[in-house]
């Protein structure tokens, strides 16, 4: 990329820096050592080295034109879009949901009234795990950790006064994805809305729960075809929903490295295209563009912004060289984006608010089509009021003051920063290789490969925390002793008593002889190669609940149980 | 321990049962106690033994194992076996992971052992802790070995009948067969049947089975194709169990197999008794009067060891 | 004879959650620490837990709950025990829990509550202080 006369220019200014180092080590008073503690090693948080120094022989490899280019071109290193956020800003979208609908559609009206531009929805567990209220599993876990949802009544209720033509909602929803998503396409159907006009995203990621966040119903293979079903279903359908949301937030989450997350989210993806291909035999550009993604943004801010530059030209040419996609935006990585909860501390709490800042400008400085900021309250509770409105806050001072969003892709042509992408690239490409030679996701699953991996990862990380060598602030730095953080978010007992009353009424009124059709209809649909999805829509305008229809799914294809693996 | 611990145990108290076991485990003098007058009350469960490399599927298949006997109305026990941290002493012990359904069930006890340095893919505990679910009436007894190609001949010697299990995709098939696994198998399990090589395994298994004809008795070993994490395959092979239990207990083969056993308990049992006897004699206060005359050279080492021995054998024979 | 006494450990998480680095983490170190550790996997009810914790004989059952149900779940593995005749098993516990949640734990018999961000290491060594074996 460079001609000789700069290549041996950066040589020599890397000597002359070498030398300097070595004065320093060897005690040269010129350069005293900075005050604080300064690390123990020079590594990302994934415990990848960096260098003290990057110039233009460090990406002298690089092709302009190849490897970095221009926004909305090929391979999109760049950012998807051509217009960056001068087109359109990114959504600012949080995640939020507790207790009954009721609740939750009151604190939705509540956000949008406050500039929040997209909805997401947090499920409480029953719900992600496709159990009613009123199953004994469900006790003490009812609209705990999100809203919880039985019906399609709850559904409308949920969504009650939400143009849902206009605002676009995402659902954090997996095992019984086919389920609720039928319950808002029905929702938005009453509300008289078309489904051609319904936008939105249903997470609907099986492959990373095996991994890494553990909520599953049946095992793998069943649960891949009920995934193509939506993805069919969608693509003939309902043409402005993302079906899969492939996440590697969570992969993350679970402890995994930046390169790590980058390229099981990646091999997860490749599983779901090739499962389409095969089995519903639909061309690739029919439904590739509307697969989106989901990743962490962690604190270490320049791995985190090579990951996901390199996500987006590692995935345009999978796309394009793996699968022949032709249409340019089944080439497209978009992503939704959320801060790190797992990088926020219990101690000192307030100090959250800065790491999720961080955390955000990197997301944004990478180019993320939608984000999510953490409360700084979340290592206790559900966020309370006041810190999701912090938490919004964050990323409208970022989008409105910074100034950061004026241009496109602005670390572009960084010696460090396209070293960094080309680093995470290269290292994503060698587990994605072994993968496949293990025969892909779904066979690396069965085999324990990511889940050891990321459980490796996890343990190396906290005994670098444990040992100091990684500091965190309030943790193992600078700690003090500090009061509780107090007016968290309770969730009222009676929520659990409602959900059961309101399921109870239901179940008297509907037309029980109705469900049970329905119900045998999805089960036959099940044991065929039929679609599930437009028996799962009848089943649910008939009012069967989320675990009626989970239960037929856990009856045909049986339940997956946690291998535990270490 | 309490004087009705034996009583307790043959009327099924698991808690009391679980504190035994973990006395044997942890070498408590009362637990040998306790374990001499629950021993007239054993002898009656069937044994099974399973091994195999780590992952081939054995803990899964000892849980549908379980699901099986339990739909013949027998009340199970397990004893899942993995290997302790040389390092560190520790262990991780997750076999229970795939049986979690059954931790309801009061017709099954489930105990978890490290190998605490033992050798042979068992723990030194592991046939103790059989019994005392034998006395508490278990009518199976499955016991899981640590996988390490080593310790086949172990579990043969403690079960009444052998499962060695394979799948396929493991690498390591042949060097199980090379490792003396055809002599160790009542039965075989080829697992994940569902996977591609199954059934190349499975030949050539048949093969090498089919070569040998030298079988001691006319047991041929039977090969159960499974998917026990499917539950497919379970119950031809409880049916095998199940056949190869009437065949050891149709003729003399069961008293074979049980003296084989009695061998490997002796064996144990002199050992644990000598070991204890070691320490006696280096913990003992004649050591050091024998330390004191070797020191100045009034005897030699070897003559001392045998006065030592000597005389500690001879407080044996009074206690 | 000679007693070799081992603390055996039963790490256990009950209710719905799956989220398992954190009880993951603690196992290995737990085993690192030389423990003899007994994981019993994800989505156990108390009932599962306690069961495998008396047939275990654990000295100590570690729990970990990220899901808010904590009160009620951690509360029921203590009182199963107590009824169970294991009332001396200790119980220690782990997750998202409001500090403020603190007082009822331990009135419920909860030994100890870790919070994120605790080292492996204050976590062994409160083991070694507070816990022998039984
Ligand atoms: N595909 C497939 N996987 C299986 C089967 N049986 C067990 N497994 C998987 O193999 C892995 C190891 O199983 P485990 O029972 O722990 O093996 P062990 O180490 O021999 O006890 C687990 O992930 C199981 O889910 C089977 O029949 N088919
Ligand atoms: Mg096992």
């Amino acid at each position: 990329m460079f001609d000789k006369k700069t290549l041996d220019h950066s040589q020599e200014g890397s000597s002359r820096r070498q030398a300097a180092e070595n004065d320093h080590h060897t005690g040269h008073p010129a350069e005293k050592p900075a005050a604080g503690n300064p690390p123990n090693s020079y590594a990302t948080v994934s415990n990848l080295p960096i260098k003290p120094l990057y110039t233009p022989a460090d990406i002298k490899d690089q092709d302009f034109a190849q490897d970095i280019g221009f926004p909305g071109e090929y391979p999109f290193t760049r950012g998807v879009q051509a217009t960056g956020y001068r087109g359109r800003l990114w959504t600012f979208r949080m995640f939020s949901g507790f207790g009954t609908a009721h609740d939750t559609n009151q604190r939705w009206h509540q956000l949008l009234r406050d500039g929040e531009t997209g909805l997401s929805t947090a499920f409480d567990f029953p719900t992600l795990m496709g159990y009613d209220s009123d199953s004994p599993r469900a006790t003490a876990e009812v609209g705990k950790c999100g809203v919880a949802i039985d019906t399609l009544a709850d559904m409308q209720t949920l969504t009650g006064g939400i143009p849902l033509d206009k605002v676009t909602t995402s659902m954090t929803i997996n095992p019984p994805a086919s389920v609720l998503w039928a319950m808002y396409l029905v929702a938005a159907e009453k509300q008289g809305v078309p489904w051609d006009k319904v936008g939105g995203t249903i997470q609907n990621d099986m492959l990373k729960e095996f991994i890494a966040q553990k909520t599953f119903m049946c095992p793998p293979e069943p649960s891949i075809r009920l995934i193509s079903d939506t993805v069919e279903f969608g693509t003939k359908y309902v043409p402005k929903f993302n079906t899969i949301s492939i996440s590697g937030y969570h992969i993350r989450e679970a402890g995994a490295t930046a390169v790590q997350e980058l390229a099981f989210t990646i091999a997860d993806g490749i599983a779901y295209v090739q499962d389409v291909i095969d089995r519903k035999k639909m061309d690739v550009d029919s439904f590739a563009p509307r697969l989106s993604f989901f990743f962490n943004s962690h604190i270490d801010f320049f791995e985190e912004i090579a990951k996901l530059r390199a996500g987006r030209r590692i995935w345009a040419r999978i796309m394009q060289e793996r699968f022949h996609a032709k249409n340019p935006r089944s080439l497209w990585m978009r992503f939704h984006t959320q801060t790190a909860g797992c990088s926020l501390t219990a101690q000192q709490p307030y100090n959250n608010i800065v790491r999720t800042t961080t955390e955000a400008l990197a997301a944004v400085l990478a180019g993320t089509q939608s984000l999510h900021t953490n409360s700084l309250d979340e290592v206790f509770a559900l966020p309370s009021d006041f810190a999701v409105n912090v938490a919004l806050r964050t990323q409208q001072i970022i989008a409105e003051e910074t100034g950061v969003i004026n241009t496109i892709d602005p670390l572009a042509g960084s010696y460090f920063v396209e070293a960094l992408t080309k680093e995470m690239e290269e290292k994503t490409l060698e587990y994605i290789e072994k993968i496949d030679k293990l025969g892909g996701m779904l066979s690396a699953i069965d085999r324990g490969y990511p889940q050891m991996e990321l459980s490796n990862a996890s343990y190396e990380y906290q005994k670098r925390i444990d040992s100091g060598e990684r500091g965190v602030v309030g943790v193992n730095r600078y700690k003090t002793e500090e009061a509780p953080l107090t007016g968290l978010l309770k969730i009222n007992e009676k929520v659990h008593e409602e959900q059961i009353k309101n399921l109870k009424h239901i179940k008297r009124v509907r037309d029980n002889r109705q469900v049970l059709k329905c119900l045998l209809e999805i089960k036959l649909a099940c044991r065929s190669d039929k679609n599930v999805m437009p028996f799962v829509i009848e089943a649910v305008k008939a009012f069967a609940s989320e675990q009626e229809i989970c239960d037929v799914y856990r009856d045909v294809y049986g339940e997956y149980r946690d291998p535990g693996y270490f | 321990m309490e004087n009705n611990l034996t009583e307790k145990i043959i009327r099924g108290d698991v808690r009391a049962a679980a504190k035994l076991m973990r006395g044997i485990e942890d070498n408590l003098p009362e637990a040998t106690d306790e374990l001499q007058k629950l021993y007239p009350y054993t002898g009656k469960a069937f044994i099974i033994g399973i091994t195999g490399s780590p992952g081939v599927g054995k803990s899964t298949l000892v849980d549908a194992l379980i699901t099986s006997f339990r739909q013949r109305q027998m009340t199970v026990g397990v004893v899942a076996i993995d290997p302790s941290s040389p390092f560190t002493g520790g262990a991780l012990l997750g076999d229970r992971v795939r049986m979690g359904k059954h931790n309801t069930d009061a017709g099954v006890f489930i105990r978890s052992l490290a190998s605490r340095g033992w050798a042979g893919g068992l723990a030194r505990a592991a046939i103790s802790v059989m019994y005392v679910m034998d006395a508490m009436g278990k009518d199976v007894i499955i016991v899981e070995a640590v996988g390490s190609g080593q310790g086949e001949v172990d579990i043969r010697r403690l079960a009444d009948t052998t499962i060695v299990v394979l799948a396929p995709g493991m690498g390591d098939e042949i060097q199980m067969m090379k490792a003396g696994i055809l002599e160790a198998a009542d039965v075989y399990v080829i697992n994940k049947a569902d996977k591609d090589g199954a059934g190349i395994l499975k030949t050539q298994l048949e093969i090498m089975l089919g070569t040998k004809t030298d079988y001691q008795n006319e047991w041929k070993p039977l090969i159960v194709p499974a998917q026990a994490l499917h539950g497919k395959g379970i119950d031809e092979l409880t049916a095998a169990l199940l056949q190869h239990k009437d065949y050891l207990y149709a003729g003399a083969e069961i008293m074979r197999r049980r003296r084989e056993r009695a061998k490997l308990e002796l064996a144990a049992a002199v050992e644990h008794s000598l070991r204890n006897h070691v320490k006696m004699i280096l913990e003992s206060e004649e050591l050091n009067t024998l330390a004191d005359n070797l020191a100045q050279r009034k005897t030699n080492p070897y003559l001392a060891a045998e006065q030592a021995v000597h005389k500690a054998m001879g407080k044996f024979r009074e206690c | 004879m000679s007693p070799e006494r081992k603390l055996r450990v039963l790490l256990g998480k009950p209710g719905l959650d799956g989220h398992d680095r954190g009880i993951k983490i603690i196992a290995r170190g737990f085993r690192d620490a030389g423990f003899e550790v007994i994981y019993t996997g994800l989505h156990q009810n108390p009932e599962q837990i306690v069961n495998a914790a008396i047939q275990e004989d654990a000295d100590l059952v570690g729990l970990s709950c990220l899901s808010g149900a904590h009160l009620y779940l951690f509360g029921e593995v203590v009182k199963q025990l107590r009824e169970r005749g294991a009332g001396d098993v200790t119980v220690i516990v782990g997750g998202i829990i409001p500090a403020e949640d603190v007082p009822a734990l331990k009135a419920a018999g909860i030994k100890e509550v870790f919070f994120p961000g605790t080292p492996i290491q204050t976590m062994v060594d409160w083991v070694k202080n507070n816990v022998k074996p039984l």
